[in-house]
């Protein structure tokens, strides 16, 4: 069943309170986020239906905005996001020779996620790190100065993380 | 050394915390703005500084204050800009990373000029740690009395709160992230009516950039008149920009803006040079929607004169031999880098950003991305150049925001600049496969143009 947890239902309240009397549909964008977070890294139709119903809004309120921003994921993803910036200033400095190192460690292309349900490798537009080019975003974090070798211990890393939770 | 205004605490130790700051000077310019003066008299003071907004525009930033509307019963809003997500652009991310109580000190104070009681923060949901940074100092700042009901006593109430956008370049533009802000597509709003007269929730609404605001406590602190003094013309006070590309210290870094843009390439205590020993190329100087310039043109202007980091001189000559300072994302290109490649990842960005509304942004972006990608991968024909130009020339003004003259620009100076370039592309398509253009004549010193009457 798809319903936030008691201390995500406050954090959903924390989220609410910062708008005044009658505008909680501002809360919609961070409310997605919590759900994204919560419910397995992407947003399914049940998911949206319930961020609509928590916040009184007609699902085709939270369809529009969902599909509308690049960070909401429509389909599964896997565990770990690579979400490799292409643009202009991180191409400059070699990003495309990551994506391709990462594509072919991985065994996918970008857009795919490996069989095993771990990785997914993305390509992203600028996401405000120019200076520390080549760069991804791994969840909430960013990983700068790519080289093949940080690409290498980021995957072990991932790995190794995911191995001590099963 | 220039004079450091935003940055120079930036490194204290602990800064982040609310003591720290405090110990250095911080809040000053609440308790002078809320004890000894008026609303009006901050908005006065932010005039006289002759700050621009640091977003990308320019506009002058006391004018869009004394442009509130301010009718009676109703709400007024402040709202502070931190989508940054033009292409070449990290500064305000270096700001509330490492100072966040200096956004969150100029807010209060421009709140109090502006009579917003809730003031807000729109940062791109990529920016996720950022959010707890700022929301820890907000809570500090609120812990200290800087913020909640009658602050200082002086009857002023204001609290301030963060909202993470979802990846979107469009919510840059402020009508966008008000929609965005009020849980909408980011699709932007005709204007008129503008935000000062309708904008967060149909009040009057002021959008200003995170480096604008921040810049507010040493304007407070000093008198605008003496942040009038650094600089010149109408390029006063100091300019932080994000540096990088192919040089050997990309950064950030605050400037006054009286330095050469020689100097800032080739400076240690700024770029330090082109990286690996190699030539510069060419330049895009303001974020990747304002035109790229050769090196020849970008170190002088077409007058021959030493170029500036300032407004008036990164725009002297127009779009036909100038630039824009824009958001102060300053993106160095080195000799072995392609102009066609690194418009084409330009193109693939305003097509991926572009939010659909207008026709000629919608589908042009689309066709400009095809068409450079054409060249860039040996299957261009030499008729695309010229239809490249006119696709561009069709968006430039025929749309509802600035982002389609935004993604037309960048294509436009790439061909008026580098046109042998893309014509090499397509009389030499096997080999652009191999090789680069290189530096080619980009470089060499230009005839002056007879000044013109
Ligand atoms: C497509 C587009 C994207 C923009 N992105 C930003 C941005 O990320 N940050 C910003 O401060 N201004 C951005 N702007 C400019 C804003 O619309 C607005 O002018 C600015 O926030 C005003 O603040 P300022 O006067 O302090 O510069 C953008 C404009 C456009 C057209
Ligand atoms: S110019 Fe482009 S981004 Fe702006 S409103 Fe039109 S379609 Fe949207
Ligand atoms: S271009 Fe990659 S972070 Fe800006």
């Amino acid at each position: 069943m798809t319903t936030f947890s008691p201390e995500k239902l406050n954090e959903f309240q924390r989220l609410v309170s910062a708008y005044p009397e009658g505008k909680q549909k501002s809360a919609l964008i961070p409310v997605l986020h919590l759900a994204q977070q919560e419910f397995g890294g992407w947003l399914s139709s049940d998911t949206m239906d319930y961020v609509a119903s928590l916040l009184k809004l007609d699902p085709i309120e939270v369809y529009e905005v969902a599909t509308f921003y690049s960070m909401f994921n429509l389909k599964p993803v896997g565990k770990y996001m690579f979400e490799v910036c292409q643009t202009g200033p991180c191409m400059l400095n070699g990003s495309d020779n990551i994506i391709a190192y990462i594509g072919q460690k991985l065994g996918i292309k970008p857009g795919e996620t490996t069989a095993d349900g771990m990785f997914t490798l993305k390509t992203v537009e600028c996401l405000g790190a120019c200076g520390y080019a080549p760069m991804m975003q791994l969840g909430k974090h960013y990983r700068e100065h790519l080289t093949k070798e940080k690409v290498d211990a980021i995957i072990a890393e991932c790995s190794q993380q995911a191995a001590k939770q099963n | 050394m220039g004079r450091k205004l935003l940055l120079d605490k930036a490194h204290v130790e602990n800064i982040r915390q609310y003591d720290v700051y405090r110990q250095n000077g911080g809040y000053r310019s609440v308790e002078k703005a809320l004890k000894s003066m008026s609303p009006d008299a901050v908005t006065e003071e932010v005039k006289k500084s002759g700050l621009r907004g640091r977003g990308g525009a320019g506009f002058p930033t006391g004018m869009k204050w004394s442009f509130l509307a301010k009718p009676e019963g109703v709400p007024r809003y402040l709202v502070v800009n931190a989508d940054e997500s033009e292409p070449g652009t990290f500064k305000d991310r270096y700001l509330m990373e490492f100072i966040p109580h200096l956004l969150i000190e100029g807010m209060i104070v421009a709140s109090f000029a502006l009579g917003s009681t809730r003031s807000y923060i729109y940062i791109r949901g990529e920016y996720a740690w950022i959010v707890g940074i700022l929301e820890q100092a907000i809570a500090e700042a609120r812990q200290n009395g800087w913020l909640g009901k009658n602050i200082l006593g002086s009857g002023f109430d204001c609290d301030i709160y963060v909202q993470r956008g979802a990846g979107a370049y469009i919510c840059g533009e402020e009508t966008a992230l008000l929609e965005s802000l009020e849980g909408k597509r980011g699709n932007p709003r005709i204007k008129p009516p503008f935000p000062a007269v309708k904008g967060l929730w149909d009040c009057p609404t002021v959008v200003n950039n995170v480096e604008t605001i921040s810049a507010v406590v040493p304007i407070i602190n000093e008198g605008g008149d003496e942040y009038a003094k650094i600089g010149v013309g109408r390029s006063t006070g100091t300019k932080l920009i994000s540096a990088c590309g192919n040089i050997k210290k990309p950064g950030v870094y605050e400037i006054d803006m009286t330095i050469s843009v020689e100097e800032f390439i080739y400076s240690d205590e700024y770029c330090g040079g082109i990286a690996n020993g190699k030539r510069l190329k060419a330049c895009i100087p303001g974020g990747s929607s304002v035109p790229i310039l050769p090196a020849n043109l970008l170190l002088k202007t077409a007058k021959g004169e030493k170029r500036i980091m300032n407004y008036e001189s990164l725009s002297d000559g127009g779009f036909a031999t100038g630039s824009m300072m824009g958001s102060g994302g300053f993106i160095v290109l080195d000799e072995d880098q392609c102009v066609v490649r690194h418009t084409y990842t330009l193109a693939r960005f305003y097509r991926h950003e572009s939010c659909g509304q207008c026709s000629p942004c919608r589908e042009g972006t689309g066709w400009m991305e095809k068409i450079l990608w054409n060249l860039e991968s040996g299957k261009g024909k030499s008729s695309d150049i010229d239809l490249l130009w006119d696709i561009q020339r069709k968006i430039e003004g025929n749309t509802i925001c600035p982002l389609g003259d935004a993604a037309a620009w960048p294509v436009a100076a790439a061909i008026r600049h580098f046109r042998d370039e893309f014509e090499w592309h397509v009389t030499n398509a096997a080999e652009s496969q191999t090789r680069n253009f290189g530096l080619a004549h980009y470089a060499n010193e230009l005839p002056v143009a007879p000044a013109s009457v």
